[in-house]
């Protein structure tokens, strides 16, 4: 077994058996005491070093793979349709990996801090800490798997253990009512999408007569049969990453512990949709309906996403609508026709989203509320978590040099060669991620501004008095993560980095890796001015909105969209609608028929059969004259019939 | 391993119960007459677990297409030579993982009963009962001669309806008829199907039988359809499963397990070893009726679940769902959905055994299953809300874990078969897959999160060493054959592919 593959291997097994692990330990205590105290150092240790192991893994396979490697071996045979188990590695999922163990690692520190009991919290709480921090090494080797993953199934495994993952940890808080219905709906929406998944998978493996990806990918399929399986892993791509219509499930998950929240929006779970179209973008790549599917569904995500994160007041779902608004991004450079892109923002997202998610988190902490109605002038008391949050609103917005420029930029400039020169979507799909991404980006602007400002400055509104910055061990995670989502973006200028992202065995990456130096996926020229212009206008009116009145909400912008961006358009409560009610009165319909009508006739030829049984004894229950005059008329009859069918013999 | 060594085994597994039951039910000191049970049950475990030696897999699989059925070890001998009844017994790799199952499960239920007798009758007789109902079902998996087949299946039915009469909760006594009854109206079936089959090819060896080459279309298509209606009740498949709800709800836990666990695997194997084996003609003509029925099973079986307010009531009807993923894995016919129903029939039982146990569990400690009575488990108990979550992810099929096999290759195999059908069929079936989870997702909300409800608030942290000890084995395996599905299917390649040979 060469060294990559070895490396490849253990990166999601280490966080397993971690989160395995630490699964055994005692879930809770009956008092808080010795018992409680030893078993949380010893999930603590599990978590941080499966994360820490796993992220030197993940570099050690930057640094050593230097072509892509790939290592099989049968896991089961279903009669002529062959399930491996396999590593297919290459540059791409080295750096993904490298992102999912720093998020994981950054996660698994910080949690230490946050799980405490804090100054808001009078009685003595049991967080339950060995089995949080055991799930979250599951996570991460869920997400790990479906990164390394050489075979559908089992990257099929990750994806929905990862899901899994979600539901438990979304639901942690025990003490918050809206917990469970939210995880619920993690995993039943993103479920939902699975189905698709799992017949796309079903299509491809029987088409290819295995599920292993290199063998998916070489096999010549039928067109219709990979249009109609490239659009059913959309479903699953689409609940994955929270692309309308099954975004839903994104916003609530903020009903989890901040530092889950940052997981999932930044490494895991919504990055694994669009990591897995790269993985199979060779496929999707010969199929424009499918692409074009996809750029309508990224156009709206991006928009919708945006419109309601500028209507929020909880600081956590502000960030929530700001990662559907951004995935909007990342499935729009799919689209169009540029995975690489969509990996580079993938990579900076996962840097600033994680980084921002981490910083509310210590605002949380440190304010009691998340309500930014609530919060304000926490920059002078807080001045790290503002500086970091800056660097982290500035990257998302797109401010020049933070990462998000760069990256946004490249997926703009994708998009806009896919409306001037076409690419294997239609042109028309260019333009509508084009225009979309450049709306995008003003309000994208717009939110930023409106948080920094209403979290930041102005009076404080804060319900506790002293708000400060938080411990270290909430700091350093805040900190260390300012550098990548300040600077990744510089690594777009590299051609090698470029060449990294691109997909292993697409046409274009044989292309590059022959003939050309690869392109850097930054392109500075005139059009990013346009970009910059829409950045400033975005910023100025919130900014301009908020000198008028510090105290009030620069989402008066909005005007008469202000509710329906607040409600994020009515779609839940159209999902409630459409899907949810019906399909509950169709269970009672089916429990009442099935109680009445099916069993009903069982139950009813039983009593059908009693009552023609009495009858029958009531019958047979006769007096001695008409018993007697019973057994004559028989024997008359028998008589009869003898006299009869003799007499015709 | 010689072959008088596996005939001894082969017969052992059969005898050591029925012995043991005799045996316990002779003692009269009821604590040691449940150890001897427990002992007898082991013993058979034992017996069973080496029957996999010796058995050439690779066999001449290809090469020569009949006989159809290769066991690896048979015993043979004369029954009632006037009617050229055969006592004749084989394991095969499609029958071995049910036996070992069903031993296993025996073992569970004897140990369990150990240490809690449910209320209602001694603990002895339980036992004993527990015995016979094993030696009725090991014997149906094991008969190769297709009168002692329905023999054994018939030995079943009245231990069972003494076990839910006896131990069972309040509403026992209609549960329990209904049970005996409806199953009873499948046997008439079966035995019909039985003596067309061997009146038409005047024989009743399996071995002889499987492929089809002694019955013409005909007598296939009548053996089929009454054979396929037999087991269709013991399996159950959607309409006719009604009898379950009522018998695992009332079934006292152990009951429950073992009626969940593997009494409903007879069907299955039923369907797959007899009457697709007999009558593979008839099979196919039968297919399309069978996956459309097994999909409605899937669609109602979840969507009455979703309405569900009982816990038990709830598993037990989850089975129907369930198992209409095997029943569409048989119906598909081929090597892929054979080889799912296989490894989703052992994946169903262990994890609804599991499922029960666990059930009982909180029913025996809340004194209620009423789901709205029942909320904030992880709380009080967070072990226990812990497995119960284990298990109902294992069930909805979480890949990795041992559900996912069966369900996912069944619809897999709907797709491979092709056609607008069949395309329908898988789609169904996965959208199927998704009210699974939202049905179980919906219980965990209901039992496992939230504030602690008056009945769940007085219950204590702690598991009892006898429940880890009956519960675990059944955690390691969900675990292991959703890692290593090879454990099932390795033993089963070779079988299903001669099986499947014979098909025309």
């Amino acid at each position: 077994m060469s060294t990559p593959v070895l490396l490849g291997t253990l990166l999601p097994a280490v966080p397993l058996v971690a989160g395995l692990l630490g699964l055994l330990l005692p879930p809770a205590s009956p008092e808080a005491g010795a018992a409680r105290r030893r078993a949380r150092r010893a999930a603590i240790t599990l978590g941080t070093t499966g994360a820490a192991l796993s992220l030197l893994l993940a570099v050690a396979l930057l640094a050593t793979l230097d072509a892509p490697a790939e290592a099989t071996r049968t896991w089961v045979d279903f009669g002529g349709l062959t399930v491996t188990l396999g590593v297919r590695l290459d540059s791409t999922v080295a750096l993904v990996a490298v992102a999912v163990a720093a998020v994981a690692l950054a996660v698994q520190v910080y949690s230490i801090g946050y799980l405490r009991n804090g100054p808001h919290d009078e009685v003595d709480v049991d967080h339950r800490y060995p089995p949080y921090a055991a799930q979250i090494s599951l996570f991460t080797a869920a997400m790990l798997l479906v990164v390394v993953a050489g075979d559908l199934i089992l990257l099929l495994v990750g994806w929905e253990v990862m899901g899994l993952c979600s539901y438990l940890l979304i639901a942690h808080e025990r003490r918050l009512p809206a917990a469970p219905g939210a995880a619920m709906k993690a995993f039943l929406v993103t479920r939902v999408g699975d189905v698709g998944f799992l017949l796309g998978i079903a299509l491809l493996g029987v088409s290819a007569g295995s599920f292993r990806i290199a063998d998916v990918l070489s096999h010549d399929h039928a067109t219709g049969l990979l249009t109609a399986a490239c659009l059913l892993l959309l479903a699953g791509v689409a609940g994955k990453s929270a692309q309308f219509p099954l975004h839903t499930w994104l916003p609530d998950a903020m009903a989890g512990p901040t530092p889950i929240s940052a997981l999932i929006h930044a490494a895991t779970m919504v990055a694994a949709g669009v990591y897995v179209v790269a993985r199979l973008f060779p496929l999707f790549g010969q199929v424009p309906v499918a692409l074009a599917v996809l750029g309508v569904l990224a156009s709206i995500t991006l928009l919708l996403g945006a419109f309601a994160a500028l209507a929020q007041d909880d600081l956590k779902r502000v960030l929530a609508w700001s990662t559907v608004s951004q995935l909007g991004y990342l499935t729009g450079a799919l689209a169009v026709g540029a995975p690489a892109a969509a990996l580079f923002h993938l990579l900076t997202h996962a840097a600033f989203k994680a980084l921002l998610f981490l910083a509310a988190g210590a605002v949380i902490h440190a304010a009691g509320t998340a309500l930014m109605s609530q919060l304000g002038g926490l920059r002078r008391t807080m001045p790290v978590t503002f500086w970091s949050m800056l660097v982290g609103l500035g990257a998302l917005a797109g401010l020049p040099p933070l990462s998000g420029f760069f990256s946004k930029d490249s997926v703009l400039y994708a998009a806009e060669e896919a409306a001037r020169h076409g690419g294997p979507a239609p042109a028309w799909v260019g333009w509508s991620v084009w225009l979309a991404g450049l709306v995008g980006v003003a309000l994208t602007a717009g939110y930023a501004t409106r948080l920094l400002l209403r979290t930041f400055f102005g009076a404080p509104r804060s319900p506790l008095p002293q708000p400060h910055d938080p411990p270290a061990v909430l700091r350093w995670p805040v900190l260390l993560l300012t550098v990548p989502a300040a600077l990744l973006g510089l690594a777009g200028f590299s051609g090698t980095f470029a060449r990294w992202l691109e997909p292993y065995g697409s046409a274009t990456r044989e292309r590059t890796a022959e003939l050309l130096p690869a392109d850097p996926l930054v392109h500075v020229g005139p059009t990013v001015l346009l970009p910059l212009v829409l950045l400033a206008l975005g910023a100025g009116l919130a900014w301009a909105r908020w000198r008028r009145d510090p105290g009030g909400d620069p989402a008066v912008l909005l005007g008469p969209l202000r509710p329906l961006s607040a409600r994020a358009f009515w779609l839940d409560d159209l999902q409630h609608t459409l899907v949810v009610r019906p399909i509950a009165r169709l269970a009672a319909g089916a429990r009442t028929a099935d109680e009445v009508v099916v069993d009903g006739a069982v139950t009813g030829s039983g009593r059908v059969a009693w009552w023609l049984g009495g009858g029958l004894a009531a019958w047979h229950r006769a007096t001695l004259p008409r018993a007697a005059a019973g057994v004559l008329a028989g024997a008359l009859l028998i008589g009869l019939a003898a006299v009869l069918i003799g007499g015709d013999a | 391993m010689s072959g008088v060594v596996g005939q001894v085994l082969l017969v052992a597994v059969l005898a050591v119960p029925a012995a043991g039951a005799a045996v316990v039910a002779a003692l009269r000191h009821d604590r040691a007459a449940r150890l001897v049970g427990t002992v007898a049950a082991g013993l058979t475990l034992l017996a069973a677990l080496p029957l996999v030696a010796g058995g050439d897999d690779a066999g001449g699989a290809g090469t020569d297409p009949s006989p159809a059925v290769r066991p690896w070890h048979q015993v043979d001998l004369p029954w009632v030579p006037g009617l050229d009844l055969r006592f004749h017994l084989g394991v095969d790799g499609i029958s071995w993982p049910l036996v070992v199952l069903t031993a296993l499960l025996t073992l569970l239920c004897c140990g369990y009963t150990l240490w809690k007798v449910p209320c209602g009758g001694s603990g002895r007789a339980l036992v004993a009962l527990l015995l016979v109902v094993e030696v009725g079902i090991l014997g149906t998996f094991l008969a190769l001669d297709l009168v002692l087949f329905f023999v054994f299946f018939e030995v079943v039915l009245l231990p069972m309806y003494a076990i839910i009469v006896g131990w069972g909760g309040p509403d026992r006594r209609r549960a329990a008829r209904k049970f005996a009854l409806y199953t009873l109206f499948g046997s008439v079936l079966l035995l019909v199907g039985v003596l067309v089959v061997v009146t038409a090819a005047g024989t009743a060896d399996i071995v002889a039988l499987t492929g089809g080459t002694g019955l013409s279309r005909g007598p296939q298509l009548a053996a089929f359809t009454l054979l396929a209606l037999a087991f269709a009740v013991k399996s159950p498949l959607w309409p006719l499963h009604s009898w379950l709800p009522d018998a695992h709800t009332q079934a006292p836990t152990v009951g429950s397990v073992i009626l969940a666990g593997v009494l409903l695997k007879m069907g299955t194997y039923g369907l797959i070893r007899v009457a697709v084996g007999v009558a593979p003609e008839g099979a196919e003509w039968a297919a399309p009726v069978l996956g459309v029925l097994a999909v409605a099973a899937i669609l109602v079986g979840s969507l009455v679940c979703l309405a569900q307010t009982e816990l038990k009531r709830l598993i037990a009807y989850s089975s129907v769902g369930h198992m209409g993923f095997v029943l569409l894995g048989v119906a598909t016919l081929t090597g892929t959905g054979l080889r799912a129903a296989l490894i989703g029939n052992i994946a169903h039982g262990i994890i609804t055994g599991l499922l029960f146990f666990l059930a009982g569990a909180i029913k025996d400690r809340a004194h209620t299953g009423d789901l709205a009575d029942l909320s904030g488990l992880r709380d009080t108990a967070p072990r226990l809300a812990g497995l119960l979550g284990f298990a109902a992810v294992a069930s909805l099929g979480l890949p990795g874990l041992a559900g996912f096999w069966g369900e996912a290759f069944a619809v897999v195999a709907a797709v491979r078969v092709g056609g607008p059908l069949w395309l329908t069929l898988a789609v169904l079936a996965a959208l199927g897959g998704a009210l699974t989870a939202a049905y179980l997702l919906r219980l965990l909300r209901q039992v496992t999160h939230g504030q602690a409800s008056p009945v769940v608030a007085q219950v204590g942290p702690g598991v009892a060493r006898a429940e880890l000890l009956t519960w675990a084995p059944l955690v390691l395996l969900t675990l292991a054959v959703g890692l290593a599905p090879i454990l099932v299917l390795g033993v089963a390649q070779a079988p299903v592919d001669a099986l499947l040979s014979g098909r025309p």
